[in-house]
């Protein structure tokens, strides 16, 4: 199944893309879950929206091919988040609004950019809900470094986002830096989505980021152990989604998805049927006791 | 006397123009076992705050073992329990190994990595509060006097020489109460200082070496037999209400 993925060039690019965002998304989304930020994703995305039709529409007005609407994606999203993290120290009391200011600035810009370059092609289609040939070489190598920077800093960092993430109070009165650390933390994630929407696609990227942690969350019994169990899930997601999506002719994010969210099922099943199995197993310990 | 591990100048200070402190003079001998004490809204946590420089205060000046503050850079030595561990997110999939790890984080320092010595001494804080034999189990599925513990161990981790527990034993039950208590007490024998926070006169005067009493200014520093002879019309002028005191030395 997986021959043609080696054969073509474009595919290879699509399939190792697939590979390093099914570790890097998951990765950072199991500190949005647990920091409650689970939407910070989806504002992000669309912003990175508004940035990719930015630099369509200057392909397509000026012919400044120099610049792939990659880059400019993850130049809005980094902004984006950059704003987030201005506004929710502006209103401390509501930070929350801070993501459907952004997530509806991202559309806003998007639809403005659209109707100024004349509508788009079928590629904006592709960052809608991903595509299997959406992948050049050269955004993969970029996806490749911005994945190596992205496990180096949480590794760097690990300590630092996990206390965080758990007691932010405690954190800043033991000496940690919350702010820049937080402000590192949702840059890095600006850049995650970047990388991630060529595959799952804009509307489906948080998916990526959320449902593998939704699912490690009912088995894992410790923060490491959740991280690891998210990645396992994310890449098994984004390669049954990947060749999936290939072989029935159906844009990736969406197979991706449904395929994580077959694996949350399944965890939630087996956390029962474990509960059940424990559960009864105590209570006949107690009637052979006596 | 020996030096104080704080010490607290003319603090005031207001949030919006309501004052919550006035003019507070305020010191910690080392080695004390001290209860703050006071009415709600009375300013405990606000001092608190300003003690652990996460909050300027409007007018004084706060020493920590004998360093001003904006100098004091040595942290580690005050471990802190907040208010808000008994509220932390029981949902959060963390070990109590892992929590307890996490007070070593600043210590540590960026760009460096948890090591095995980190290892034994996040076990050694486990195991000073009884706590060995959960180091692995999930914090969120521990009852609330053990995930109490655990919080304490975090702050021990950094061998601190000032611990503050604020409201340290709500929601805790009795039996569980006394052998925090107990604890309590054994760390102080191993000359940690101990500042709590608590509204549980009663059972703060039966343990504490000394009571201060705050609400918006000092009204009340000294020894806790000299707090319950207070006489009713004096704690209920400190309080701005009526008050007894209860303890469990029935």
């Amino acid at each position: 199944m997986l021959a043609d993925f080696f054969e073509y060039d474009f595919l290879r690019h699509t399939f190792f893309t697939g590979i390093l965002i099914g570790i890097i998304a998951p990765l950072l989304g199991t500190f949005i879950v647990v920091r409650r930020l689970s939407l910070i994703a989806d504002a992000l995305s669309h912003v990175t929206l508004a940035g990719i039709a930015f630099g369509m529409l200057l392909e397509k007005r000026l012919g400044f091919v120099l610049l792939s609407p990659l880059y400019s994606g993850m130049a809005f999203s980094v902004l984006g988040s950059i704003l987030i993290e201005k506004l929710r120290s502006v209103y401390k009391s509501y930070q929350e609004i801070a993501i459907p200011i952004i997530l509806s600035g991202g559309v806003g810009l998007t639809v403005i950019f659209i109707s100024l370059a004349d509508g788009f092609n079928r590629d904006l289609m592709n960052y809608l809900f991903g595509s299997v040939s959406a992948v050049s070489q050269q955004d993969f190598y970029t996806i490749a470094g911005i994945s190596i920077l992205i496990i180096a800093v949480v590794a760097l960092f690990y300590k630092e986002l996990l206390t965080l993430s758990f007691d932010e109070e405690h954190a800043t009165t033991s000496g940690i830096h919350a702010k820049r650390i937080h402000l590192l933390f949702i840059v890095l994630t600006a850049l995650v989505i970047a990388a991630s929407i060529q595959i799952v696609g804009v509307l489906l990227v948080s998916a990526l980021m959320t449902l593998p942690v939704a699912a490690s969350m009912r088995l894992a019994k410790g923060f490491k152990q959740m991280l690891f169990l998210s990645v396992v899930f994310g890449e098994i997601a984004v390669i049954i989604g990947l060749i999936g999506g290939y072989y029935l002719n159906i844009p990736p994010g969406g197979t991706i998805v449904m395929t994580a969210i077959m694996i949350l099922l399944l965890s939630i099943g087996v956390k029962r049927f474990s509960f059940r199995y424990k559960k009864a197993g105590e209570t006949n310990g107690y009637e052979g006791s006596n | 006397m020996s030096e104080p591990v704080v010490s607290m100048r003319q603090i005031t200070h207001a949030y919006d123009q309501k004052k919550v402190l006035n003019n507070v003079n305020f010191e910690i001998p080392r080695g004390a076992f001290m209860g703050l004490v006071g009415p709600n809204g009375g300013g405990k946590t606000t001092l608190i705050r300003i003690l652990l420089g996460l909050l300027k205060p409007n007018e004084g000046s706060i020493k920590l073992f004998n360093q001003p503050i904006h100098k004091f850079k040595q942290w580690n030595k005050i471990g802190f329990v907040s208010q808000k561990a008994n509220t932390f997110n029981r949902g959060f999939p963390a070990t109590a190994f892992e929590v307890v790890s996490m007070g070593l984080t600043a210590k540590i320092g960026y760009l460096r990595f948890f090591n095995k010595q980190h290892k034994t001494l996040v076990l050694q804080a486990l195991d000073q509060v009884g706590m060995l034999d959960y180091a692995y189990e999930n914090v969120g599925n521990l009852s609330g006097g053990q995930q109490q513990r655990i919080f304490i161990a975090r702050s021990l981790v950094n061998d601190p020489e000032l611990l503050i527990l604020d409201e340290p034993t709500v929601g805790v039950d009795y039996e569980n109460v006394q052998r925090f208590y107990d604890l309590l007490h054994q760390l102080n024998d191993k000359q940690i200082t101990l500042l709590l926070v608590t509204h549980d006169t009663g059972t703060m005067t039966e343990h504490a070496t000394d009571i201060v009493c705050l609400n918006q200014t000092l009204h009340f520093h000294g020894k806790p037999e000299e707090y319950t002879s207070l006489s009713k019309e004096d704690l209920s002028r400190f309080y701005g209400h009526p008050v007894n005191i209860v303890t469990h030395n029935h």
